[in-house]
């Protein structure tokens, strides 16, 4: 636990020096933010008012300054006109919508992997196993950008069975879902079953099979347990990359999420915005790894039993 | 290209009976797909019916027909000759993004590692916070504020690509840099940098080719996925992911402007992890 803790407080300083490097890049921008906001033709007077509005003379380290202060106490607002929208308040909105995506994806991906790492190691070299890994092999070359075009194509356009997208029901969810955990399906299934197999050569597994345990309980409570470990270990960094895909996903899906509020900042030059989509990225992805964390102990006991 | 060299680096665990360098039906058609991807990128020129930016109004987003075999796309541009030129944009964004992440990442990791104290302890910290962060974040981040440009796409891709071959490197010099070949090169005088280059590096080659076969295609999909939230190449440069970014919008009256591109991503990126497992079966020593 207190290792976890320790982790994740360096992942936290990871996360603030993401923020320093990403308001130290806002300022390479070329063009003046202010032509990108009020237009070129703007009068003399408002260009001053709205560079002090935004500190945009101040030095670096006060604008962080100010953007600390104003994320911690939730003030902080956008920096386009009209200026009075909480930055916060369009997280709040987004964020759930991206961690729903996430999770259901993370699951479609789970249901997926399982099954057929599982299989797929208790006969190695069989029918199951061939299928499991040319799953395995092609999920992760599939473009996101591809199978979310043809998944609406075939499930929305020709057969009519699902929405596009969408939060009113959750059918909604199933194809950006599915669009969103395939890759992440076919690394784990490789992972689980490779894992399973190292386990199975485990003396503990001969000593359950020699106890005339049936297969598959020696399979799924001996064997799938203790591969679960190294599963987990790599889910945590898989899932930052299940972020980073959210974005692409939720333009496909045209989906309100993290995703869609990040792209939509950056094209109005909103930098508070930006700034603060950087902030949760890094701050769930820090988040994520410490459920991992916690789940690893939870799962391993050997983990579990030292303080 | 340079796989040959690779594998006469790791010749000492490679002494036992000789094997294939490619084992299998799966590498060899991952191999197929990439000769014919690096041909179809060299050979645009000739190889595309026509130029890919020739406008036709009349034309827009045709089915596939004798004139546009793959259809037409917005404008009447031919999809065909759009993919023929996308190849290229691909294959130099990953080619050229691998090469560069390689090279940075592989002197930086042996260095840390060779050296050790301070100069290991804040690359490798520089190199945690990098890979705190999604690394298409990233690099949407850094082609949004350089601007759309291939070269930027390429710097994007190597400020978070070169990590993991600093990690890669860092961990096989620790365990290389007490072994008795390094002690006697240091006892003949050799110098720091002469150990780095000529004694250690050639040992890294191997795990590093490896890595590199899948960060090709791990480049080409970012690249894609960049060009499509409009962050990549600038538009009008013929791209993949761009051409799907269109098509999406026509998903209705013309699929295929989304469908074909994204095939050509798809069959790439299958390409190069099918060459890449099977370099790997060969090449990593760990792996049987």
């Amino acid at each position: 636990m207190k290792e976890a803790l320790r982790k994740a407080a360096g992942t936290l300083i990871a996360a603030l020096g993401a923020v320093v490097l990403v308001s130290l890049f806002l300022d390479l921008v070329p063009g003046d933010p202010i032509d990108a906001i009020l237009g070129e033709q703007a009068r003399e007077t408002d260009r001053a008012s709205l560079r002090q509005a935004l500190h945009l003379d101040d030095p670096l380290a006060s604008r962080l300054w100010y953007f600390a202060r104003d994320a911690a106490t939730l003030e902080l607002r956008t920096s386009v006109p009209p200026f009075q929208d909480r930055v916060f308040e369009r997280i709040a909105d987004a964020l759930p919508n991206t961690a729903l995506l996430a999770c259901v994806s993370l699951l479609v991906a789970l249901l997926l992997a399982f099954p057929l790492g599982v299989l797929g190691a208790s006969r190695p070299g069989g029918k199951v196993d061939a299928a499991a890994s040319g799953f395995a092999v092609l999920g992760a070359a599939l473009p996101r950008i591809w199978l979310g075009p043809v998944l609406i194509l075939v499930f929305a356009i020709w057969l009519d069975w699902l929405p596009v997208s969408g939060l009113e029901e959750p059918a909604g969810l199933v194809l950006p879902a599915i669009t969103l955990g395939t890759a992440l399906a076919a690394f784990l299934a490789r992972m689980i079953r490779a894992s399973v197999l190292d386990a199975v050569g485990e003396d503990y597994v001969r000593t359950a099979k020699a106890k005339g345990l049936p297969g598959h309980v020696v399979l799924l409570k001996h064997a799938l347990r203790n591969a679960m470990l190294p599963v987990l270990t790599v889910l945590g960094l898989q899932l930052g990359a299940l972020l980073g895909g959210a974005v692409v996903t939720e333009k496909v899906f045209n989906y309100p999420g993290m995703g869609t509020l990040l792209l939509q900042a950056i094209d109005r030059r909103d930098y508070n915005m930006v700034r603060a989509c950087v902030l949760t990225f890094t701050l769930a992805y820090v988040a994520v790894n410490l459920l991992t964390d916690i789940a690893y102990a939870w799962v391993d006991p050997r983990v579990r039993g030292r303080k | 290209m340079h796989v040959a060299p690779a594998h006469e680096t790791v010749a000492p665990i490679a002494r036992r009976p000789r094997r294939p360098i490619l084992a299998g039906v799966g590498p060899w058609i991952g191999f197929s797909v990439v000769v014919a991807l690096v041909l179809l990128a060299l050979f645009a020129p000739w190889l595309s019916p026509q130029d890919p930016r020739a406008i036709s109004l009349a034309d827009e987003l045709l089915g596939p027909s004798a004139a546009h075999p793959l259809g037409t796309a917005e404008n009447g541009v031919d999809v065909l000759a759009h993919v023929v030129w996308g190849a290229r944009v691909s294959m130099i964004v990953g080619l050229a993004s691998t090469l560069l992440s390689a090279v940075l990442g592989t002197l930086l990791g042996a260095g840390a590692g060779y050296f050790g104290g301070w100069i290991e302890d804040a690359l490798m910290r520089v190199v945690d916070i990098l890979l705190a962060f999604p690394g298409i974040l990233l690099a949407i981040f850094i082609t949004s504020v350089l601007g759309p440009s291939l070269w930027n796409v390429i710097v994007a891709l190597c400020a978070t690509g070169w990590t993991g071959y600093a990690r890669l490197a860092r961990a096989q010099v620790l365990g290389l840099r007490d072994r008795d070949f390094v002690h006697a090169a240091r006892a003949l005088g050799a110098s720091d940098a002469r150990i780095v280059l000529r004694h250690l590096l050639p040992n890294l080659l191997g795990p590093v080719v490896v890595q590199a076969t899948f960060g090709v295609p791990g480049a080409m999909l970012a690249e894609a996925s960049l060009s499509f939230l409009g962050l990549g190449v600038p538009p009008g440069t013929p791209s993949w992911g761009a051409l799907v970014d269109q098509g999406t919008q026509y998903l209705m009256i013309a699929p295929h402007v989304a469908l074909v591109p994204g095939l050509a991503i798809a069959v790439s990126v299958l390409g190069f992890n099918l060459l890449g497992d099977g370099l790997r079966d060969r090449l990593d020593p760990r792996r049987r």
